[in-house]
């Protein structure tokens, strides 16, 4: 099917396929039969409680870890992801929770690194040139690119981040809470980017908490909770049932805590005539 | 009139001058100033090292003036070549965050080896000394591979190499205790006796002005034509013209005596060599990532153990050739050879010149002047006729002190957002 694999990601083609990959570290089974589609110009977000194993699948796609068991399939062909390099030869990046990044590098470096051009003599012009091309994209804020990453704020760095993960034109990007640490402006701006690069024709996965920014932007919304598949939704799902779906009950904390609250209304409306 | 026109018209900012919260010094006065400010946040690079050499001389030359005589000089560049062969391979390792104590031992079984395999063997000199730095890549290797795959800290599997090189070099060298390398030969010569011609010690003295004006010159070009802002071409030939001549007055000076060894040269050959992988190549640039954040550099997919290897490698092969040059220095392969206090003269000069022990931060330029720092003591300290214990006692507190200095600097680099 696939001629050409460095060739243009039609859309709709199935970019990334999972089927049961399952993760134990030591007695805990951090994943158990996880299937995941991702398709070409399709932004899927993964949600989840703490602990529901969405940082440790993103770390299996970017070839961290390898799964105990299952297999991956990505452009129709079965991969293993034995190490970040494969994933990225491939054409995952990957924007990791911690970001990832050396602190005693400038900002060229970092998002180079790994990848800088002419190996035997860098070319630092052109480098620094593209680096504020890709900053200059994500409207990121930097003061100069020659500065250790040691001196930005947590915003920045996660800008960085991003604009590294842009760097080798990936078919699929992996964000790992990647608006966590960014302003109002640079959180549109993360969205805006992830629309760019769904209607570019890339698969996108995104983790993230903040159920706002998941509406937004997310396709598909998949669920994971302790470790398994527990539902898929489209971004129209009612708050209720993505809650009962990442906590696994319909009484829930959320619930409860909602009900308390209407339950304080009607009391302080009732003595009303 | 054209002229003016262009400059009148409004100007697209360069890419990286957009922001204007953003002070840039420009001219000389700014760069003076932002000199003060790095040093100021802990951005300390070659100063801690050249203010002790200040010292250390004027107190040296006060006390016995011959210590600054030209002549003087010449041997103690003679004695730093040998040490700082070695120094520079403890760069490569604490660049990555590690260490290797027994290149002490490595240099000294170099030594017994080329000893053995030229004079007693009757090898070709360069098989044997080719023979000996790749026994020392070997014993890199071997380090690296407990490293990458048994999980060995460095610090314990080279202090077991320090104890089993010394053994083997006791081994090789048998009952007799010590070759002695013939008078007279090529490799002797150049360890104690061949100098530079005058006129071609004035040329390679002239070579780094002109290389840093040339590259400097392409890389304004350069930057320009990518609309980025550029250093200003005066700044530039300054900064030439400046270290030409002060290239030129130090080869004068040591040209008054017998003049710039070829040993020295070679050394510092090394250096540059080094320093040009360390800062303008991708293994370089890896090195660094690799010291400076091992699992991020694993995730940008860099081979971390390959850098590792590169790095551990890379150190035994250094120390073996400059164990090769100390016997040349000394015509002689010996049990003492290597023992003693080259091993922390080599680790003490790569830290005192300002290559952090916590990894990541590093320079090939520290080894140059970390170990003329060292020698420096030891040659001002005989010239005073004082014992070795005097020595030893003082190389030790200038140790402590570059290491102080490094973490406090460290420390301020962190709460200065520098790192």
């Amino acid at each position: 099917m696939v001629d050409n694999p460095d060739g243009p990601v039609p859309t709709g083609e199935l970019v990334l396929s999972l089927r049961g990959i399952s993760k134990n570290f030591g007695a805990v089974s951090a994943l158990t039969d996880i299937d995941l589609d991702v398709h070409a110009g399709e932004v899927v977000a993964l949600v989840g409680d703490n602990g529901a194993g969405k940082s440790t699948l993103v770390k299996i796609l970017a070839g961290v870890h390898q799964p105990s068991s299952g297999t991956i399939s990505f452009r129709g062909k079965q991969v293993a992801l034995a190490d970040p390099s494969a994933a990225l030869t491939l054409g995952i990046a990957t924007v990791f929770q911690d970001l990832a990044l050396c602190e005693n590098l400038d900002i060229v470096a970092n998002i180079f690194l790994g990848r800088e051009l002419n190996p035997l003599r860098l070319d630092e012009v052109a480098m620094e040139v593209r680096a504020w091309t890709l900053l200059n994209e994500l409207s990121a804020r930097i003061p100069s690119v020659r500065v250790v990453v040691a001196s930005l704020s947590g915003g920045q760095r996660q800008a960085v981040a991003i604009a590294r993960s842009l760097l080798l034109e990936p078919k699929l990007i992996l964000l790992d809470e990647p608006t966590a640490a960014l302003g109002v402006a640079q959180t549109a701006e993360v969205l805006n980017l992830i629309e760019r690069v769904r209607d570019r024709g890339l698969g996108v996965v995104i983790i993230s908490h903040n159920m706002e920014d998941v509406r937004a932007v997310a396709d598909r919304i998949v669920v994971l909770r302790l470790g398994r598949n527990n539902g898929i939704f489209t971004p129209d799902a009612s708050n209720q049932e993505l809650v009962s779906a990442i906590t696994g009950a319909s009484n829930n904390s959320v619930s409860r805590r909602a009900e308390r609250r209407q339950a304080q209304q009607d009391q302080i409306q009732e003595p009303r005539p | 009139m054209s002229r003016q026109v262009e400059q009148a018209a409004p100007v697209p900012p360069q890419l990286d001058r957009a922001d204007v919260r953003v002070k840039h010094e420009a001219g000389l006065s700014g760069a003076i100033r932002a000199f003060f400010d790095r040093v100021r946040s802990g951005d300390l690079g070659s100063l801690p090292v050249i203010v002790g050499l200040v010292i250390i001389w004027t107190v040296f030359a006060s006390i016995n003036p011959i210590f600054l005589s030209s002549s003087n000089l010449v041997n103690l560049l003679f004695d730093s070549s040998t040490v700082g062969v070695i120094a520079l391979g403890i760069v490569c390792v604490l660049m990555v965050g590690e260490i290797d104590l027994s290149v002490g031992s490595i240099s000294g079984f170099a030594s017994a080896l080329v000893g053995t395999l030229w004079v007693n063997q009757g090898w070709p000199v360069a098989l044997a000394i080719l023979a000996a730095i790749a026994v020392g890549g070997f014993i890199g290797a071997l380090y690296a591979l407990l490293f990458n795959r048994l999980g060995m800290p460095s610090f314990v599997s080279t202090l077991a190499g320090l104890l089993a090189v010394l053994g083997l070099q006791l081994y090789i060298l048998g009952s007799t205790g010590s070759i002695n390398l013939p008078y007279g030969s090529n490799l002797v010569n150049f360890g104690q006796l061949l100098v530079m011609p005058k006129i071609v010690s004035f040329g390679l003295a002239a070579v780094p002005g002109i290389v840093m004006l040339i590259t400097g010159l392409r890389t304004v070009a350069r930057r320009r034509a990518a609309n980025l802002s550029a250093p200003s071409t005066g700044g530039l030939v300054t900064r030439a013209v400046a270290i030409t001549i002060v290239l030129e007055l130090i080869v004068f000076y040591l040209n008054q005596a017998r003049g710039i060894p070829w040993m020295f040269g070679l050394f510092v050959g090394l250096v540059i060599a080094m320093h040009y992988a360390l800062t303008r190549t991708k293994w370089g640039r890896s090195m660094s990532a690799v010291g400076g954040n091992r699992e991020a550099a694993r995730r940008a997919g860099i081979n971390v153990r390959l850098i590792y290897s590169s790095a551990f490698v890379l150190c035994s092969m250094l120390a073996a050739f400059g164990g090769v040059l100390s016997a040349a220095r000394l015509a002689s392969a010996s049990q003492q050879a290597g023992t003693g206090d080259v091993n922390l003269n080599a680790i003490a000069a790569a830290v005192i010149g300002g290559t952090s022990l916590f990894g990541g931060r590093g320079s090939a330029y520290s080894a140059l002047l970390g170990i003329i720092v060292i020698q420096s003591i030891a040659s001002g300290l005989t010239l005073l006729d004082l014992s070795s214990s005097l020595r030893y006692m003082i190389t030790g507190a200038v140790l402590a002190i570059a290491v102080i200095v490094d973490s406090l600097a460290r420390r301020s680099r962190v709460s200065h957002g520098r790192a």
